[in-house]
């Protein structure tokens, strides 16, 4: 018990006084996670509005793709892109693993299905609401898509910090491809992992804290989105 | 007042020949032939599930015939199929209202026809002030009333100066008042040289606004006829019944409590009542 109160002080001195290692990690994870999530919404935004306009061959393998992505355990995900950038992989000569760039390409992996399977639906069910009136005013599905992913931009944003959500929360994968390598690649979830097992409970404990925040702050920014989109459309 | 102005050469006449819609295994829509002239107001009437609905949508290109042919007879035809769209507006039974202010609905619509800001912003000003909406110009137009609504499509499709407007149902759900209002500015945008081709459940509202009727049932065209002639004597039966209020449930294979005129089902009603 009194190893548990001392290290709730340690941690929140840690916090307080901000930390160099604790700023570097939280900065680390939140640069991996926000970079990886931009990624995933350049690619998921516009790959699931198209599903959900278009019929094109291979619509139906990417479908089956994305949906078995978004159930992968990230430690799969982190394995399969440990052995593309690997020495002996195809990607290797590019010398990125264990680098931070390893772990947003991991991420990207892991959110962009998620995006990418949200945004169809998002898309899907405002044109089912809008098709008639907008091929009525010229507008095929082609002109609709900027359309729609403007008018769906509450649910949208949504479902990006979902994204943001797994992203920052995950460990398998930052743990394979980044080797949780002290002063490179060390974020959040990998060092609470490292520390416990070490038994110091400290460092872990005001970076879980810091990772409950940004949990509770990602779905009061989604509660707000929600509220402001009922608010303003009804 | 509308500071722009049609251009080009007419779509219309609009003629369909044996025109068959099927959807789900069925037939809903069966050889309708007609067609539509220059500037006159048709108006459908029909009873619920008639296909008074998908005959709009068929004539405005949302739905493609299974067989049957729907051409557009005037020269501008030959322009191509974004002409032909560009000629024509739809109001639909339920408004369908992007997720924008009320101005930026008509803008959107008029940006579609490639017009330039400037002008998109006087046309945009013009509808509002005609349809009695100014005040809600910078409202989100989805928490605006259903009648409010109802107007904002109706200066939506106004603002497209089109050659053949098709309007349906455009003041169901509306009170007397705001029904008024709408009726004023469908007059009004026939006023332009508009074709209207609407659907309606009401007779009144049918007698006021019609020149011609084309009364509709299970899927067939019945009669169509100049307003008065149709209301002063309709040729078939079942658009007689339907005019005089005799509700054509009688037909459909179903019974109603409210109208128990029909002999044989009376004694089986009257228990119900
Ligand atoms: N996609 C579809 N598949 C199967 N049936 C359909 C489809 N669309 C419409 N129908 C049927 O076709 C019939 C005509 O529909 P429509 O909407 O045109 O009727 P309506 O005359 O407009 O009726 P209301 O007065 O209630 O608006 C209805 O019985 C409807 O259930
Ligand atoms: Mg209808």
């Amino acid at each position: 018990m009194n190893d548990f109160s001392t290290a709730f002080g340690t941690a929140f001195s840690l916090m307080i006084n901000l930390d160099s290692a604790l700023v570097e990690i939280v900065g680390l994870s939140l640069h991996v996670s926000l970079t990886a999530v931009l990624f995933a919404a350049l690619i998921g935004l516009p790959v699931g509005a198209a599903m959900a306009l278009f019929r094109f061959p291979g619509r139906s393998i990417i479908s089956v793709i994305l949906s078995a992505l978004m159930g992968l355990p990230p430690v799969v995900v982190g394995l399969f892109v440990y052995l593309l950038l690997s020495r002996a992989g195809p990607f290797g000569v590019l010398g990125l693993l264990f680098s931070p760039t390893a772990m947003i390409i991991a991420q990207t992996l892991l959110v962009t299905p998620i995006i990418a399977a949200l945004t169809r639906q998002v898309i899907e069910d405002l044109w089912n609401e809008y098709e008639d009136q907008l091929r009525s005013l010229g507008a095929g599905p082609a002109r609709a898509l900027p359309t729609l992913l403007w008018d769906g931009r509450f649910s949208l944003i949504t479902t990006i910090l979902a994204g943001f959500g797994r992203a920052s929360g995950e460990v398998g994968a930052v743990m394979i491809v980044g080797g949780n390598i002290d002063h490179v690649t060390r974020v959040m979830t990998t060092s609470i992992a490292l520390e416990v097992s070490k038994g110091d409970l400290a460092l872990a404990l005001g970076l879980g804290i810091i990772l409950i925040f940004l949990s509770i702050g990602v779905s009061g920014t989604a509660f707000l989105v929600r509220r402001m989109a009922e608010q303003r459309h009804g | 007042m509308i500071t722009h102005k049609r251009h080009g050469p007419e779509i219309l006449p609009l003629e369909l020949i044996d025109v068959d819609y099927k959807a789900g295994g069925q037939r809903l829509i069966k050889d309708m032939t007609c067609s539509f002239n220059t500037s006159r107001r048709s108006v459908i009437i029909g009873p619920n599930g008639a296909g008074k609905s998908l005959f709009l949508r068929l004539c405005h290109g949302l739905l493609k015939p299974s067989s049957g042919s729907i051409n557009w007879l005037g020269e501008g035809a030959q322009q191509g199929r974004d002409y032909i769209t560009h000629r024509q507006a739809m109001v639909f039974q339920r408004p369908v209202m992007l997720r924008r202010s009320v101005v930026a609905n008509i803008d959107y619509a008029l940006s579609l026809k490639g017009i330039s800001k400037q002008t998109r912003k006087d046309i945009t000003e013009s509808v509002l002030q005609r349809t009695g909406l100014r005040r809600k110009a910078d409202h989100p137009a989805r928490v605006l009333s259903g009648g409010e609504q109802q107007r904002l499509a109706l200066a939506r499709a106004w603002a497209m100066t089109p050659e053949v407007l098709f309007l349906d149902e455009p003041t169901a759900n509306l009170d007397p008042a705001a029904t008024h209002a709408v009726e004023e500015i469908i007059t009004a945008i026939h006023g332009t040289g508009t074709c209207i081709i609407m659907t309606s459940h009401d007779l009144g509202q049918a007698k006021r606004m019609a020149d011609d009727i084309l009364f509709l049932h299970r899927g067939r065209l019945l009669e169509h006829a100049p307003v008065a002639e149709f209301f002063k004597n309709p040729q078939n039966d079942l658009a007689q019944a339907f005019v005089q209020g005799e509700l054509l449930w009688w037909n459909r294979g179903q019974g109603s409590r409210n109208r128990p005129h029909k002999p044989k089902q009376n004694q089986h009603n009257n228990k119900q009542e």
